[in-house]
């Protein structure tokens, strides 16, 4: 009879042996769960440095003008509203004509149609995402929660410059704002959205 | 009862099982099999490559399957035939793992291809903004002022409903019909913006080989430019909650000159509107 | 099962044992808890499957006829969760329980009684689940990948089915562990890991990956729960979150799930045909590496279950070249067990047909598979019927078959009686012809256009739908041999030898028919 037989007839070798091998797998697992949470920053990460997923910075951007007259390239600005709140969000104009390099400043218009003051959060989002991380902004509503007084309509600026390493194919930029309006930013999880949309 | 499939005897059926094997065959076919050729130069290019994959699979799959049921019918014991010993022979085993590599290669070849152009969404004539919603799409011309939403046309939402008693085989394009279908010109290349409102759908025409999801709070691009004119119809790829099933999409295609005449009667009717609100 | 030992060991204690309920409760043997879970895995099996019915019975024919929407949904969503993690993965695990210990000469599991607890979990993970569907709000309706913000809108059910996805996560895990720990330490002398049999060589490597995703899976349910209760925004993006990356995290999971639905298959696949061919596997160790290298590709695709998301072109790329990829192992694998046939001498017993028509219709599952991975086809091919067709031809004929391939190969061992041949046959015929009947009408549906997961579609598709659903119920329906063909052989008929077929190989066919209740006391040598 083996020495490895023997082991597992006789119980206590076998059971020390089981029990370092069932603490590696455990700690195997557990490693992954704590994968599966790293993951969040860790995709993060990936997103701003690939502009994956037309992530683009929500921190105000330190930049140098550093005009290229030679491109030009069309800007379009584009508004949602995350679920049905009671607001208005459009941006001033639709389109602009730029040159990569130069700082631009254009506006969104917001009004809360409700008597009552209300936070709204504007998340960015750019397109095509190769463009999101040339695309920087220095100045953006969306950088903080913007509280609204009852029925106020508001201009909120955005200052923004599209980086001259934009790659060369792209020739047309879309800043898009979803505007989550509410007191929360849960408001999306609400099972009353609809209820509320159509009072 | 169902009914389309005994309607019209077999005589018919075989006529249209027929027609089907010529390309572009007629659209709404009860017996549709294939993807359909689709009406862009991409989805053309989509069609090829989906075909030439499927041939080298059936390719594969007959000198794979015949050697199967030969050696089923040759090799059983029934016939009193005595088993070979052999285990392994690394030759073969390189030649199989070597051959399908190649195979491989030569199918991400031009899958590469028509991928890098699909993604090329420069040279844009017209962008349209397409919003998802719990369930309707709304549909925002971007520098035109233009923006509707486009629901289930009433005909099918009434008969769609449970035990409504209206039989769908006699509400015309049964859940494929919408009340404002998207207006396109013909050979233009039109750029689409896709976002929602409150959960991931995805906007979805097989004529256009256009599939891309909306997702709340980004913003999605894809492209497409119809050769054709015409009515193309599709419906919403991603489950988004109870009416997922019911929120189609219609684009028309129209000449040019139709596009300009629909755009004009479009900006008059919302003559009357609040431009560019966001609600509901 | 039999408990009348026939090598009555020195110190067989089970003759004191509890008997009745209390014995299922407490045991801790490999063989009763085999049982158990695949018993388990029976009830599962058609509780998923009249879901899989009421969903073809309202598919009928276009227009609603008998369910809402949202239960239509919530059929589809549960009947998905209950067929993988209560049907699919306690079969296996059942598997595994009753032949691991046989084919490697150990007298149990490793960890006994930790094999009980992990069992004994699920019935109530599945309690759980299933009561979700009385909930205010009904069962989760947003598909089994449970997708945000939709499955945010759940009623009262998200966190039941939440804490019963956590449940069946930590059985999979401790069952993974255990067969881990048996391999690596309870193997007979001279069984080295170049000698062990397919189907343990391929639960060890499943064990694996379960024990890698299991988690991953965890964690991202658990984020869901804490976006919804607590205040969280990893998937919202009003918070700065983003619901696309879930699906990232959900997939990292998922896909390695389908090949842990898979690869068990496969070794079961590689233990019956050499049986049956009378002749040994052809390329051993070449399907070794084959798994091993599936099992590493299932960690570098998952997002192609996710294309239509608008990801860069470098990302799709990549993810389209890493999945092709995996035709070539998968490919060695369908010629190896091709090649073990070719000139063997081969008989057609139930599981050697339900083994070859797995060849047949997972070859033909994996052929969509590899023309699903083309990125620009895929944009046609996603979320259609197509990928239902794909899907179901793989885990249906695939996994099921295989799983029913195993139960009528080792029934003889385990019961100690021969299941009727002939009902055996006309099973496995009805089988393979109510699954190509139901599912591969689907490719054509997806093709031409039909969107997965809906109660109702444009009259174009009705054909093809009905053909479907009549297949559907034939497959069904005559699931119900399987069971009495089951029973009949536990209650009694021809008394099967110690090896059963023609001279198989493995360590099983040397114990008696039934298996008594303790084996391999004495570790057998391994040459």
């Amino acid at each position: 009879m083996s020495e490895r037989h023997e082991a597992q007839t006789d119980e206590p070798p076998a059971r020390g042996g089981n029990r370092a091998l069932v603490g590696k797998l455990l700690l195997m697992a557990g490693g992954m769960f704590a994968f599966g949470f790293a993951l969040v920053p860790l995709y993060d990460v990936f997103c701003e440095v690939t502009g994956f997923g037309g992530r683009t910075n929500t921190e105000a951007a330190v930049v140098i003008e550093r005009p290229d007259e030679s491109r030009t390239i069309t800007v379009e600005f584009v508004a949602t509203l995350g679920g049905f709140a009671p607001w208005d969000f459009q941006p001033a104009v639709t389109t602009m004509e730029v040159h990569p390099g130069r700082l631009y400043q254009t506006h969104y218009v917001a009004r809360n149609r409700t008597s009552g003051q209300l936070t709204g959060h504007a998340v960015p989002s750019v397109a095509p995402g190769s463009a999101a991380r040339h695309f920087q902004k220095t100045e953006c509503f969306c950088f903080t929660p913007q509280a609204f007084l009852p029925d106020e309509e508001r201009d909120m600026p955005v200052v923004f410059i599209i980086d001259p390493n934009l790659p060369r194919h792209v020739d047309r930029v879309t800043l898009s704002y979803t505007f989550f309006a509410g007191q929360t930013v849960a408001g999306l999880t609400d099972k009353n959205q609809t209820e509320k949309a159509s009072r | 009862m169902p009914r389309s499939l005994f309607r019209r005897g077999p005589g018919a059926a075989l006529a249209t099982l027929a027609t089907l094997l010529a390309p572009g065959a007629a659209l709404a076919n009860d017996w549709q099999l294939n993807m359909p050729v689709g009406i862009t130069d991409i989805s053309a290019d989509v069609y090829r490559l989906h075909m030439t994959i499927l041939w080298i699979c059936v390719i594969i799959g007959v000198i794979v399957f015949s050697a199967m049921i030969y050696s089923i019918f040759r090799h059983r014991k029934s016939l009193g035939v005595e088993p070979a010993k052999f285990s392994h022979s690394t030759k073969v085993e390189i030649v199989w793992t070597v051959i399908p590599v190649f195979i491989l290669i030569g199918m991400a070849i031009p899958a590469t291809e028509t991928l890098v152009r699909m993604e090329d969404t420069s040279g844009s004539d017209l962008t349209i903004k397409v919003t998802g919603y719990q369930w309707l799409w709304e549909y925002e011309y971007l520098d035109e002022d233009v923006r509707f939403f486009s629901r289930l046309h009433p005909d099918s939402d009434r008969a769609r409903q449970l035990g409504s008693g209206i039989d769908p085989f006699s509400v015309e394009n049964y859940l494929l019909e919408v009340d404002n279908r998207m207006v396109v010109p013909v050979d233009a290349k039109v750029r689409l913006l896709l976002t929602a409102g409150d959960v991931i759908h995805a906007w979805w025409v097989p004529d256009f080989a256009v599939k891309k999801d909306a997702i709340p709070g980004f913003i999605n691009e894809v492209w497409f430019q119809a050769n054709e004119t015409g009515v193309f119809r599709g419906q919403c790829a991603e489950l988004c909650g109870r009416d997922h099933g019911f929120m189609p999409i219609v684009v028309e295609v129209k000449s040019q000159e139709d596009y300009q005449a629909w755009l004009a009667m479009q900006r008059g009717e919302l003559g009357d509107r609040p431009v560019a609100s966001t609600h509901r | 099962m039999s408990t009348t030992a026939t090598h009555a060991p020195a110190h067989d204690d089970h003759h004191n044992a509890p008997t009745g309920i209390v014995r299922w409760l407490t045991t801790t043997n490999h063989k009763d808890i085999g049982t158990m879970y695949l018993l388990f895995a029976l009830l599962m099996f058609f509780v998923g499957g009249a879901m899989a019915l009421i969903i073809r019975l309202e598919l009928f024919q276009p227009g609603l006829q008998y369910v809402q929407p949202e239960f239509f949904n919530q059929m589809t969503t549960m009947h998905a969760l209950i067929m993988i993690f209560g049907a699919v993965m306690p079969a296996f695990v059942g598997l595994a329980n009753w032949m691991i210990p046989l084919q490697i000469g150990a007298p149990d599991m490793a960890l006994p009684r930790m094999n009980n607890f992990s069992f004994w979990i699920l019935p109530f993970a599945f309690t759980l689940l299933l009561s979700t569907l009385f909930m205010p709000g009904g069962a989760p309706a947003s598909g089994w990948t449970l997708y945000p913000p939709l499955v945010q809108q759940t009623g009262d059910a998200l966190p039941f089915v939440i804490l019963a996805i956590h449940l069946m996560g930590i059985s999979s895990i401790m069952g993974a562990i255990n067969v881990v720990v048996t391999i690596m330490n309870m193997r007979a002398p001279g069984m080295t890991l170049l000698k062990m049999p397919l189907f343990t060589w391929t639960w060890l490597i499943t064990a694996y990956l379960l024990i890698a995703v299991m988690p991953v899976l965890a964690g991202a349910v658990t984020m869901l729960l804490t976006d919804q209760f607590f205040g969280t925004t990893f998937f919202h993006a009003a918070g700065g979150g983003d619901p696309v990356m879930y699906q990232h995290i959900f997939w990292f999971f998922g896909h390695p799930e389908v090949y842990i639905m898979i690869l068990p298959a496969f070794g079961i696949i590689s233990e019956i045909i050499p049986t049956f061919a009378r002749k040994p596997l052809f390329g051993y160790d070449a399907m070794v590496y084959a798994t091993a290298s599936i099992a590493f590709l299932s960690f570098i695709v998952w997002a192609h279950h996710m294309f239509t998301v608008g990801m860069p072109l470098a990302g799709q790329l990549f993810f389209m070249f890493a999945t092709m990829l995996i035709a070539v192992p998968t490919g060695v694998k369908v010629f190896n067990w091709t090649a073990t046939m070719w000139r063997g001498a081969m008989s057609f017993e139930t599981p050697m047909l339900f083994a070859i028509a797995f060849l047949f219709l997972f070859t033909i599952g994996g052929f969509s598979g590899l023309m699903l991975s083309i990125v620009p086809a895929d944009y046609q091919y996603h979320d259609s019927y197509f990928v239902v067709a794909h899907f179901h031809y793989v885990l249906v004929p695939g996994a099921v078959f295989a799983i029913m391939a195993g139960v009528y190969y080792w029934l003889p061992k385990w019961t100690g009686h021969m299941y009727d041949e002939t009902l055996g046959k006309i099973h496995f015929w009805l089988s393979v012809i109510g699954v190509n009947v139901t599912f591969f009408p689907q490719h054509f549906l997806g093709l031409a256009g039909m969107p997965r997961r809906i109660p109702d579609y444009a009259t174009q598709f009705a054909n093809f739908n009905m053909m479907s659903s009549i297949g559907a119920f034939i497959f069904g329906l005559s699931q119900l041999m399987f069971v009495y063909i089951i029973f009949k052989a536990i209650r009694g008929g021809a008394k099967a030898t110690a090896e059963v077929w023609d001279s198989p190989k493995g360590l099983e066919w040397t114990v008696p028919s039934p298996a008594p209740h303790h084996t391999f006391d004495e570790a057998p040598q391994v040459k």
